[in-house]
């Protein structure tokens, strides 16, 4: 019963959204207020219907109802509450489902935050909102409907892959799916901006926060994601450029370009062309990102073969999104002004700069990641395309980016001047060759790479430094009067500049091993000593695991003992790998069993990485960057003036 | 400088951008590329000798062997038709298994044996490398043009 409520609610949920979709809409066109004034009720009740459904679908996993396919695919009665709760978004029905979920949820917070834009801008940006979960919802119900019952019921469920049996599961697709679908508020903006020719500093105003919030949740997402491969693959990566990651990547790099074109847009009134292309290419590909995981695509075209109405309803999907705003953005584009011009070396031209590598970058990846499924669909063979593409294309790229990043603070709006930049910025430079000339050669090995990371890396920090303390001093302000949207930016630079650090210092002095051990052998990677003590069985609430034990010394000084895993999951008899990483500031050591080779021998592998975890420190501290600048005050004082002016506006 | 100059110089940097980016792509393309090969088709000679390449197939039954140095596996990769033999020195993935489709990444050596540096995992037992399950097509579609 509880199913079908669930998937009425849903149905429910479509007529709202043709609702929320159309009249406003229209009533925004016309000048018609009742039309206007549904926007925001519509909204409510869509998160309503929404949340409900959800709500539904949770139950008949928390209640182990084996009578719902969707559930007897993805639970198991002995699986515990919270990867029942979490195995919602386990597959593909419940992952467009949570998708739905947040884009419900956007739209909420849009339409209750929303009370200081024009009402006709607001039941635009709500009106587009709503076509995008029209395509959604219909794509849910007519293709990946999660309440489809079985009859007669399972016995038991087929248990969710072990995989996902992990705290990863609770966190990291939530997070990513807030990033993509906040994307979709970026481009409700821009959309709605093009249909009411209101192209202008106040439209970039209120859409940075929400595209600074999209892009806060996309790099926490993807960072939980990095994190959860290295830790549970047991193969000791953090990025494989697999296609799926760099679905998630390319939104990434698209609205990190967005997140800097809007900045130009509100302060000088240029790139407002560009920055519409922005918002529309990074919901676009949140939209191709997620089609492309979801749908098996990736994997191989056949995927298409399995089920044809899935693969086609995307394409169509895609093809309305993107045909639709451009054909708005071709028809409306002309009759935008081009904004405050800017001199050849200027804040906007360093921007641009940035904005240029970044797509480029984007584009690049996009092309890496799609070219095997064109080769493929047109018969023409099969083949991959490898890790050392993307490095070999994407790392070149990114230094003069890099390297521009700590001169984009120092430059003035409009006009700079070389020569001043260079003579502030010397002392930074002279640190970052300091580090970059001594640090390899203290930790034993000296090349050119490692160089360049860690000379990158110093020149933003040291860049940074300098930044805020000429500007504390010029201010005479202190510290904590200066904004926080410029706190941010350095908070989100310097993130990076950690993030560099971490990958030049893995990359370059990272060590494995594969070894065969037996119990009291050794082994030592990177000045760290396993010894092996031997395996015990042990089991869990839905496996049976080999427990290996392992003795962590340095300079004969025994730190712990550690203990990794081989699960065999009750269910599924599928094996998995549980590492376990001793973590610190400067080194994760890491240690993951492989096979029993005889008796008393297994392979073992054990890795030695300085700095990985400032990979996703960096991350923390950009999306820390991203909060702090959007609790900056003039989005809220802005808010307030606004107010005032629709309000004097309404009684004169 | 004059505006004309200036837009003249943002499109020429913009194209250099673009320029540099291309040749970068069309490098790293050139060296990058992993074709496939079908079993049936590395016997017929059609993959490419000390160049790395993917195969793919099901693991034939009972064909593992560990060698005496406890890490290195030997194995036979099948598409039905044509049988191949495979070296792996390390730790398989943990989905790896006699009689299930696998992808491997590897050189040829000259004596025929596949020497692969990877073995991919997929992350779900019943899921057949798309690869593999091409080989496997393949073999079959063969067999019956012969048959016919």
């Amino acid at each position: 019963m509880i199913p079908e409520l669930g998937h009425f609610a849903l149905i429910l949920a479509l007529f709202m959204v043709l609702v929320q979709g159309t009249l406003p809409l229209i009533g925004a066109a016309r000048g018609s207020l009742p039309w206007i004034a549904l926007a925001r009720p519509a909204a409510r009740a869509q998160f309503l219907l929404v949340a409900t459904a959800f709500g539904c679908l949770t139950w008949a996993f928390v209640a182990n109802d084996f009578s719902v396919v969707y559930v007897a695919q993805h639970s198991n009665s002995r699986l515990p509450l919270i990867y029942r709760i979490a195995g919602v978004w386990g597959g593909h029905e419940g992952s467009l489902l949570l998708w739905m979920l947040m884009l419900s949820g956007w739209t909420l917070a849009v339409s209750a935050l929303s009370r200081h834009l024009p009402d006709t801008m607001a039941a635009r940006v709500l009106g587009v909102l709503g076509l995008v979960a029209v395509g959604f919802l219909l794509f849910i119900l007519f293709t990946s409907n999660p309440f489809e019952r079985l009859l007669p019921a399972a016995e038991d469920g087929r248990d969710l892959n072990p995989l996902l049996q992990d705290p990863g599961l609770v966190f990291h697709p939530p997070m990513l799916y807030m990033g993509y679908v906040g994307f979709s508020v970026a481009f409700a903006f821009a959309i709605a901006a093009l249909l009411s020719g209101q192209l202008d500093a106040a439209w970039a105003r209120w859409s940075r926060p929400w595209t600074t919030a999209a892009w806060i949740f996309l790099t926490l997402g993807i960072a939980l994601g990095s994190w959860w491969a290295y830790y549970e693959l047991g193969w000791g990566g953090w990025w494989f450029w697999d296609p799926v990651e760099n679905a998630s990547f390319l939104p990434w790099l698209v609205g990190t370009a967005l997140v800097h074109s809007l900045a130009v847009t509100e302060k000088r009134g240029s790139f407002k062309n560009w920055t519409v292309l922005l918002a529309i290419a990074a919901f676009s590909l949140s939209l191709l990102g997620t089609f492309l995981v979801r749908s098996g695509v990736l994997s191989s075209v056949h995927a298409f073969a399995t089920d044809p109405r899935r693969g086609i309803f995307i394409l169509i999907l895609l093809a309305i999104v993107i045909g639709g705003s451009l054909l708005l953005f071709a028809l409306r584009a002309p009759k935008v002004g081009l904004g405050g011009s800017f001199a050849l070396i200027s804040r906007e031209s360093l921007l641009l700069m940035n904005n240029v590598l970044l797509v480029v970058a984007a584009g690049s990846v996009l092309l890496g990641t799609l070219y095997p499924l064109f080769i493929d669909a047109l018969g023409l063979g099969k083949l991959s395309v490898g890790p050392p593409y993307f490095n070999s294309v994407f790392a070149p790229l990114m230094v003069p980016a890099l390297f521009l990043m700590a001169l984009g603070p120092f430059a003035r709006w409009k006009h700079a001047s070389l020569a001043d930049m260079a003579k502030r910025l010397r002392s930074a430079f002279v640190a970052a060759l300091v580090v970059a000339i001594a640090v390899p050669l203290a930790f034993g090995q000296w090349t050119p790479l490692i160089a360049l990371g860690l000379l990158l890396a110093t020149w933003i920090i040291a860049g940074s430094v300098v930044n805020v303390i000429e500007r504390v001093r010029a201010t005479g302000g202190g510290l904590l009067a200066q904004p926080r949207s410029w706190y941010g930016m350095h908070l989100a630079h310097l993130g990076i500049a950690v993030f560099v650090i971490g990958v030049t210092m893995v990359k370059g002095y990272e060590s494995e091993k594969d070894v065969r051990m037996e119990p009291d052998d050794t082994v030592s990677v990177g000045g760290y000593t396993f010894r092996f003590v031997g395996v015990r069985e042990a089991m869990g609430p839905n496996y049976r695991a080999m427990v290996g034990e392992l003795e962590l010394s340095k300079d004969g000084k025994v730190l712990r003992t550690m203990n990794p895993e081989k699960r065999q999951y009750l269910s599924s008899a599928m094996p998995m790998t549980e590492a376990a990483i001793d973590t610190g500031l400067l080194r994760d050591v890491y240690v993951s069993l492989g096979e029993p080779i005889d008796e008393r021998a297994w392979s073992v592998r054990v890795y030695h990485k300085p700095f990985v975890d400032w990979i996703w420190g960096g991350c923390l501290l950009m999306a820390l960057g991203g909060l702090v600048a959007m609790s900056d005050r003039r989005y809220r004082l802005k808010k307030a003036a606004s107010a005032r002016v629709v309000t004097q506006g309404a009684a004169a | 400088m004059k505006p004309r100059h200036k837009r003249f110089a943002i499109i020429g940097g913009g194209l250099a951008a673009l320029g540099i980016a291309a040749a970068l792509v069309l490098n790293a393309f050139q060296s990058n590329l992993v074709f496939f090969f079908t079993p049936t088709q590395v016997a017929a000679g059609e993959a490419p000798q000390g160049k790395t390449f993917r195969i793919g197939g099901l693991v034939k039954e009972g064909s593992m062997k560990r060698q005496s140095d406890g890490l290195t596996v030997r194995f036979i990769v099948t598409d039905t038709a044509k049988e191949m033999s495979v070296a792996y020195t390390g730790i398989l993935p943990d989905l790896f298994r006699e009689g299930k489709g696998v992808v491997a990444q590897g050189k040829l050596g000259p004596d025929g044996l596949f020497a692969a540096s990877e073995v991919l995992a997929k992350h779900d037992e019943n899921y057949m490398p798309p690869e593999a399950q091409h080989a496997v097509e393949q073999a079959h579609k063969t067999a019956k043009s012969v048959k016919q």
